[in-house]
């Protein structure tokens, strides 16, 4: 298979300086990363029966359906879990540990949980939240951060921090 | 349907290299070695092996082993996927090859040098066994970061605590601290030490994780009739099982209705339904440890306690020698080696010879699990 993912590696040599793991979307991911970029949080569909799901693929789990649609989400979540990685890590993320990654179930389709940081402002850093602050249910909204040209991430932002 | 395979095969002869953090010899050498050693225990000559079945991820293929131990025609041959979720599958595939005529002797294997070699976390080219585009970019890297996320969760919901993690680390520490062979066979531990040891990903400290180590493994698989005509006491393969539950995503389980409720679930339907045997027939358990939280999963998994009662389960010595189940015998992943969990079905056979280090008093059944998070496999073995 070929890589899905490009951006930094400390596996050769490379000169450049270490950036962030930037996703290389597959055919069924790359929507979510195209509204991403206009601001827009949207999750594959099935436009037959209308169940969303997360990651994307070609079908639907429930109804077999390859007719998808793209429905936009208000980008209101909670956090449903949450890590505070430690070195060793990548240089990128070594630099800015401990961060956290939090897992985010999306209010409009609880089932729907996306992976992702918890930052203290919108296009904040990784580590720009007191970890502290962090707590398994807290509401969050979306934010998003432009990590290079034409990628866009979402981030997360704590409702009451 | 079966019938073919309960007590249809069993376990004759196993191997081992020494296991350290480096090793000098290539992967290559190191699985000729374990593999010339399990079939000398078994008294078999290299010559009579005709299967073959290995991990997905193993480096050194089936054409390479066999033409350098000098086995025969091989009429079988298989690898499972999902790291260390095919460990038990390997085993399964030979008995199954085995019970259906497709071969007579079979060898599985593991050989990896993980503890000096690259970590595959840190390829940021390849293809991870993950859906990596939806976690990588926002630092989520390792296995330790992926399992991390379920272990807060778990804990959220249960009640679970660090103490709980403790114990696990510490029962696969003292069975180590018994067994010579072990890496952590002269390291003791104690609760300070665990409480006070660096984060790897909170919640999960360093104990929490497994080794990092160079050496390799085998075992060879026949039928239960010539099984009774080889060098050592057969074990048999009383049940096997493989487990990828509907819509599970490999270590980013976050995205189903119970990301909690693993694939141990559903290899143990398969397991118990095919098992004369029940939970509480196991006299001890070599369940999957790449990291701590992984047990209290599997001991629910598996059925020797309810949903959300696996940390309790692991009290008041529960998992230590003379308790409920006595847990990873040789010392587990955590402490005796991690090499993909092969290990964990090498002291699953010496326990029902009665050549453990620590060995479980007249023990005639054993659990073996293989990775939980990812797509699964187990075995039931019994003297």
């Amino acid at each position: 298979m070929s890589s899905i993912m490009r951006g930094t590696t400390d596996n050769g040599p490379d000169t450049r300086p270490p950036g962030p793991l930037l996703p290389e979307p597959d055919e069924d991911g790359a929507p979510f990363w195209e509204f991403a970029a206009r601001g827009e949080l949207r999750v594959q569909t099935c436009a037959d029966c209308h169940e969303p799901r997360f990651p994307p693929r070609p079908c639907c789990p429930h109804c077999q359906s390859f007719a998808t649609a793209w429905r936009r989400m208000t980008g209101r979540g909670r956090i449903w879990s949450y890590v505070l990685p430690h070195p060793p890590l990548l240089p990128f993320y070594a630099d800015r540990a401990p961060y956290n990654v939090a897992v985010v179930e999306l209010a409009d389709a609880p089932r729907i949980r996306l992976v992702g940081n918890v930052v203290a402002a919108p296009g904040a850093r990784l580590d720009s939240l007191d970890p502290a602050l962090l707590r398994i249910g807290a509401s969050v909204r979306v934010t998003f951060d432009e990590l290079a040209e034409g990628v866009t991430v979402p981030r997360w932002l704590l409702e009451r921090p | 349907m079966s019938a073919g395979l309960k007590d249809a095969t069993a376990i004759v002869g196993i191997g081992q290299t020494p296991f350290a953090r480096q090793l000098p010899s290539s992967e290559k050498t190191l699985a000729c070695r374990a593999v010339l050693e399990a079939l000398d225990d078994a008294g078999i000559p290299p010559s009579q092996v005709d299967a073959f079945a290995s991990y997905t991820m193993e480096e050194t293929d089936e054409v390479e082993v066999a033409k350098a131990i000098g086995a025969g025609d091989v009429t079988f041959f298989a690898k499972a996927g999902y790291g260390g979720g095919g460990s038990c599958a390997t085993v399964a595939h030979l008995a199954m090859a085995i019970a259906t005529g497709q071969a007579h002797v079979g060898v599985a294997w593991r050989s990896r040098k993980r503890g000096s070699g690259p970590r595959p976390w840190r390829d940021t080219r390849a293809q991870l066994p993950t859906p990596a585009q939806w976690t990588r970019p926002y630092g989520l890297l390792r296995p330790a970061d992926e399992i991390a996320m379920l272990t807060r969760r778990y804990m959220h919901e249960y009640g679970a605590t660090r103490d709980h993690l403790f114990h696990v680390a510490l029962a696969c520490r003292n069975r180590a601290n018994q067994n010579p062979r072990a890496i952590m066979y002269e390291r003791p531990l104690t609760r300070e030490m665990y409480m006070t040891s660096r984060w790897i990903s909170e919640p999960l400290c360093l104990f929490d994780n497994c080794l990092e180590t160079d050496g390799a493994l085998a075992c060879v698989v026949v039928s239960a009739e010539r099984a009774r005509d080889c060098r050592r006491r057969p074990v048999y393969v009383h049940s096997a099982a493989q487990g990828l539950p509907a819509q599970h995503h490999g270590m980013v389980n976050y995205w189903n209705e119970d990301p909690l409720t693993g694939p141990a679930w559903t290899a143990a339907r398969h397991l118990w339904k095919n098992a004369d045997l029940t939970p509480r027939d196991v006299d001890v358990a070599q369940i999957y440890d790449a990291f701590t939280a992984l047990v209290p999963l599997s001991l629910e998994g598996y059925g020797f306690c309810g949903r959300g009662e696996g940390a309790a389960f692991t009290e008041g010595g529960a998992l230590e020698l003379g308790g409920r189940l006595p847990l990873n015998t040789a010392g587990g992943g955590l402490s005796e080696a991690y090499v993909h969990g092969f290990n964990l079905i090498n002291e699953g056979v010496r326990q029902l010879r009665g050549t453990s280090t620590a060995q479980v008093p007249d023990a005639t059944a054993c659990l073996v699990t293989a990775g939980e998070g990812v797509p699964t496999s187990a075995l039931l073995l019994r003297s």
